[in-house]
């Protein structure tokens, strides 16, 4: 046998293999929907790519620890530039979600739905046992997630909003809270979408209506969802073969590089594209899982559990988004549709779990 | 509440806690996956063929191409209605970029008027993407190629060649073969048909050509396209070219239909002229009439305008919807009914001015003496005829009318005709309830009173007469009968004598001779009175209130072969108005040559041909002058 270094040894193969398959077949689908061509998306999306699987391999090498220490700071100034950015922040496409920093712009709300994760498992990594079935648990926590998701409503991006929602609802899940504390919460929303469906904008109100009839306006709000399912649909099994996708090709499936890629990709590899990407999508979830329950420390534990959530969320919003089982809201596919800030989002998440599992590889000690 | 006991809280508990949550949330998860999967093999498996079908029609956009219309030609193959090569030019609104520019330019190059322009930048505004917005449509061919080289500086133009339909003879036609237009919504809703939207596609609107509409449409051809959602054409498919509509073949003679129409000059009426063959219907004219062609390329309102305001009635068709008392063209009808009834037609009554009916005396137009039933024909002596009405009742009569054709409505393509009236004493006491006087007899027998007519009842009424058979008008190849009438030979004879008489012997048309050698025609005029003869002669004053001129005639009269009716509104009578138009026509008939001659006199005094009048009109019109109301007498 061939000895290995360990310095080989310890980088994560088969997550690599995971992400660049992903990512690969990703660009594919860029390189066919820009008829072709590795420009404008593809070669981008690429270099990016890699520029964001090195830092996460990077963060995974760092001690868990430093997480933990900073996770209220980092919260903090997260908070701080959402804040920014309701004050300074510019307008595109609508809704303020920006900053301009000269080199980047910086989406502070994509910065939150890791910050989120990590601020309340330190919480809950710190709250004393007993105190897990009482209102010490809760209202700390209701805080910190309440802040963040109503300044993102304003700006206003109601997926951002809820992903936040979810990855500190999962944590608290995880960390312990009364089970029927959650499922009256969620009867309680339920009774309440009127009122908050009256809180939505214009657009997004229309937008769910849209959602629940989507042929009342097939040329208007309802062509994405209608273009979309008859990508999807008209792939069949096999699809119609790589460059051979005319609804993204002929521009009748807008965002086809973006928020739509999924139905681009599926005109062209069919329902066996669609079924291998969710198995990609399937084994990253896994591993993440599976680093949540062999955590170390409580706090890694509670993170990689958000986490996952995190990255999950974008997953299933956008797949039933494209296949009409959800309302249209902005939520790019992870790793798969083109764009920086989405990637930069998951890429954090995936070094950060990758940290929780290299401390629960190193680490001596499980504390239970 | 009461506290519940509850295992104490420890990290253990907590680490087994969050296993199994985790477990779950994990677990929801996976099912989510499992839904998507599943919704996603619904939608590309189940669902698959409905969306391979929209995503079809979403890429492939089918483009009509308008059928060429078929032609209506006349018995010997002439064209009566064609198409020509028609140039457009339209606006591509995705491909304008400078539409100022572009606009202004067409402005100057095609000289737009300020309604043009402003439709124009209305259906830009509508339109979309690469949905054509026609410019000009039908222009000539300077104006075409003054833009088709100005292309590389005109982004968004796109010049097309189609097809328009076309009328050679212009208005003589006018009435006969009707005219195409657009499609209104109307009749897009009832027809359902894409094409029906289509630029540039025409349906029949009126007359023949809205008669035999689904015979001349034709199948539209199709261009199979690759568009993308803004509708910008990527590449061709296929196209299928289109099929020409079917070509209709009349009986209609276009040189004699041209020639009648003309002839009419500055005069409303109508004429029919029949083939006593067959009873194909050579001619079938009603003037003065409107130029199909501009109704087909769209007619201007200020044109319709034109046409609603003549008083001469450009926009009806007379020779079936026009209505007249037929005066003394009948009596050789009513001669045939008394030689029915019993009457010898040498028999003679004496006329005395007039006839004596109790204790009124009804005039005739002249002191005529002593007549036999051909003179009284040739004389056209109302008294012998108040005679024999007198004697016999109008009862005895009314059905030979109506055996001749008069009355009848015909199964003719094309023509939706006002019948008129043969009265008689059931008739009246249906209409008005009372009782049939002899005095209705006697202004019925001079085609008076309740007796009406159309031109192209008089015109089978004569064509009857002379072949002695039940001669049906047509004016498609339509297989009738025209079985013998039921009438003795001596009956029809004693009329053709005396319709032979009015023009060869001593009566009221012998000025309108034929200048033939050996051929001759026969007919018998008629003077319908407009207003009662208090009101004035008939014979002066307002157009309007002039008598009409009628003439029926056939030749040549040994072996007839050409019958006709003819009515000339206000024409002051029939020797005057009518008759030297059959007998121009009728030498033309026989002597083309001879006949254009006496024509190109006549126009050359008219104002030159229909064309060049009607266009001289419309312009005087539109200018505010007012033209001639008043028609020159033609002789």
């Amino acid at each position: 046998m061939i000895p290995v270094p360990p310095a080989i040894q310890r980088i994560p193969w088969k997550l690599i293999a995971i992400l660049g398959g992903i990512t690969g077949f990703g660009l594919l689908v860029l390189y066919s929907a820009a008829g072709g061509n590795w420009s404008p998306w593809a070669w981008q999306q690429g270099v990016r790519f890699l520029v964001f699987l090195s830092a996460a391999l990077v963060i995974g090498r760092l001690p868990l620890r430093i997480f933990e220490d900073f996770a209220y700071i980092a919260y903090i100034g997260v908070l701080v530039l959402l804040l920014a950015v309701e004050l300074l922040g510019f307008v595109g496409g609508g809704s303020q979600r920006w900053l301009n920093l000269g080199f980047i712009n910086l989406q502070p709300s994509e910065l939150m739905k890791v910050a989120i994760v990590v601020a309340l498992a330190r919480f809950y990594a710190q709250l004393p046992p007993g105190n897990t079935r009482t209102f010490t648990a809760l209202w700390p926590a209701l805080v910190m997630i309440g802040l963040p998701a109503a300044l993102v409503m304003l700006q206003p991006d109601l997926g951002t909003a809820l992903a936040i929602s979810i990855g500190g609802v999962v944590v608290m899940f995880a960390a312990g809270l009364p089970f029927w504390w959650f499922g009256s919460t969620a009867a309680a929303g339920i009774a309440a979408l009127p009122i908050l469906f009256s809180f939505l904008h214009d657009y997004q109100q229309k937008r769910v209506l849209i959602f629940l009839d989507p042929e009342s306006d097939p040329l208007g709000a309802g062509y994405h969802i209608s273009q979309s399912k008859i990508a999807i649909g008209s792939g069949g099994i096999g699809g119609k073969g790589f460059l051979n996708g005319s609804q993204s090709h002929l521009d009748y499936l807008p965002e086809g590089h973006t928020d739509f890629i999924f139905a681009t990709m599926a005109e062209e590899w069919g329902l066996i594209g669609g079924l291998a990407l969710l198995f990609g999508f399937f084994l990253l979830l896994r591993w993440s899982t599976r680093v949540a329950l062999k955590g170390r420390t409580r706090f890694g534990q509670l993170t990689a559990a958000g986490l996952t959530m995190t990255i999950f969320f974008y997953i299933a919003i956008n797949l039933m988004m494209v296949m009409g089982l959800a309302p249209v809201v902005g939520i790019p596919l992870p790793l798969f549709s083109y764009g920086g800030s989405s990637m930069l989002t998951i890429m954090t998440c995936v070094g950060i779990i990758l940290a929780i599992e290299n401390d629960s590889k190193t680490g001596s000690r499980r504390f239970h | 509440m009461p506290k519940k006991k509850s295992p104490p809280i420890t990290e253990a508990w907590r680490g087994i806690t969050f296993t199994r949550r985790a477990l779950v949330v994990g677990g929801a998860q996976a099912a989510v996956g499992v839904a998507l999967a599943a919704r996603m093999t619904y939608i590309s498996v189940i669902d698959n063929d409905r969306y391979v079908l929209e995503s079809e029609s979403n890429r492939v956009n089918l483009t009509l191409i308008p059928p060429r219309r078929g032609w209506i030609v006349d018995r010997h193959g002439t064209a009566l209605a064609n198409n020509r090569v028609s140039l457009r030019i339209d606006l591509i609104p995705d491909r304008l970029h400078n539409k100022e520019m572009v606009l202004g330019q067409l402005q100057t190059l095609l000289q737009l008027d300020g309604d043009a322009m402003e439709r124009i930048n209305r259906d830009l505004k509508a339109a979309s993407g690469f949905q054509p917005v026609a410019v000009k449509e039908d222009m000539t061919e300077a104006e075409y190629s003054s833009i088709l080289v100005r292309l590389p500086e005109l982004p968004g133009i796109a010049p097309q060649r189609g097809f328009a339909r076309n009328y050679p003879t212009g208005a003589a036609v006018g009435h006969l073969i009707g005219y195409v237009g657009a499609p209104n919504a109307e009749e897009y809703q009832k027809a359902r048909d894409p094409l029906y939207i289509t630029p540039g596609y025409k349906i029949g609107k009126d007359g023949l050509e809205k008669y035999f509409q689904e015979m001349l449409k034709g199948k539209p051809g199709a261009r199979r396209v690759e568009v993308t959602a803004r509708g910008k054409v990527v590449r061709d498919l296929s196209t299928q070219p289109d099929v020409q509509g079917k070509t209709v073949h009349l009986t209609i003679d276009a040189g004699l239909q041209e020639y009648v129409a003309r002839r009419m000059g500055r005069e409303s009426g109508a004429a029919v002229v029949i083939d006593c063959h067959n009873g194909d219907i050579l001619a079938f004219v009603s003037m003065p009439s409107f130029d199909p062609n501009s109704f087909s390329d769209g007619i201007s309102t200020s044109e319709y305008a034109w046409l609603r305001a003549d008083d001469h009635q450009p926009l009806i068709n007379k020779a079936t919807r026009g209505l007249y008392p037929p005066g003394s063209t009948l009596k050789p009808m009513a001669a045939i009914a008394a030689v029915e009834h019993g009457v010898d037609p040498s028999e003679r009554h004496t006329c005395i001015g007039g006839y004596r009916l109790g204790n009124r005396f009804f005039r005739c137009l002249g002191t005529h003496g002593s007549l036999d039933m051909p003179s009284a024909i040739m004389k056209s002596c109302n008294s012998y005829f108040y005679w024999l009405a007198h004697r016999l009742g109008y009862d005895a009569m009314a059905p030979t009318a109506r055996l001749l054709g008069l009355g009848e409505e015909f199964r003719l393509a094309g023509s939706s005709q006002r019948y008129g009236t043969i009265p008689d004493s059931a008739w009246k006491m249906r209409k008005y309830d009372q009782q049939w006087s002899a005095s209705d007899s006697l202004n019925a027998v001079i085609g008076q009173g309740y007796v009406s007519v159309n031109p192209l009842q008089l015109a089978v009424m004569t064509a009857r007469i002379a072949s002695g058979r039940r001669l049906y008008p047509r004016l498609i190849n339509r297989e009738f009968q025209n079985e013998p009438l039921p009438f003795s030979p001596e009956a029809l004879a004693v009329a053709r004598q005396g319709m032979n008489l009015v023009v060869n012997g001593a009566g009221t048309a012998v000025r309108s001779r034929l200048p033939l050698d050996g051929i001759t025609m026969a007919g018998k005029t008629g003077t319908a009175q407009v207003r009662g003869l208090g009101t004035g002669n008939g014979k002066s004053g307002t157009w309007k209130f002039r008598d009409h001129g009628l003439f029926v005639g056939f030749a040549p009269v040994d072996n007839p072969r050409y019958a006709t009716g003819i009515v000339i509104e206000h024409g002051m009578g029939g020797s005057r108005a009518a008759a030297p138009v059959a007998r121009d026509f009728m030498t033309y008939l026989f002597d083309r040559e001879k006949g254009m001659e006496a024509l190109e006199t006549l126009e050359a005094g008219w104002g030159g041909p229909i064309k060049d009048r009607m266009d001289r009109d419309y312009a005087a019109w539109k200018s505010g002058a007012s033209s001639d109301p008043e028609p020159g007498v033609p002789q």
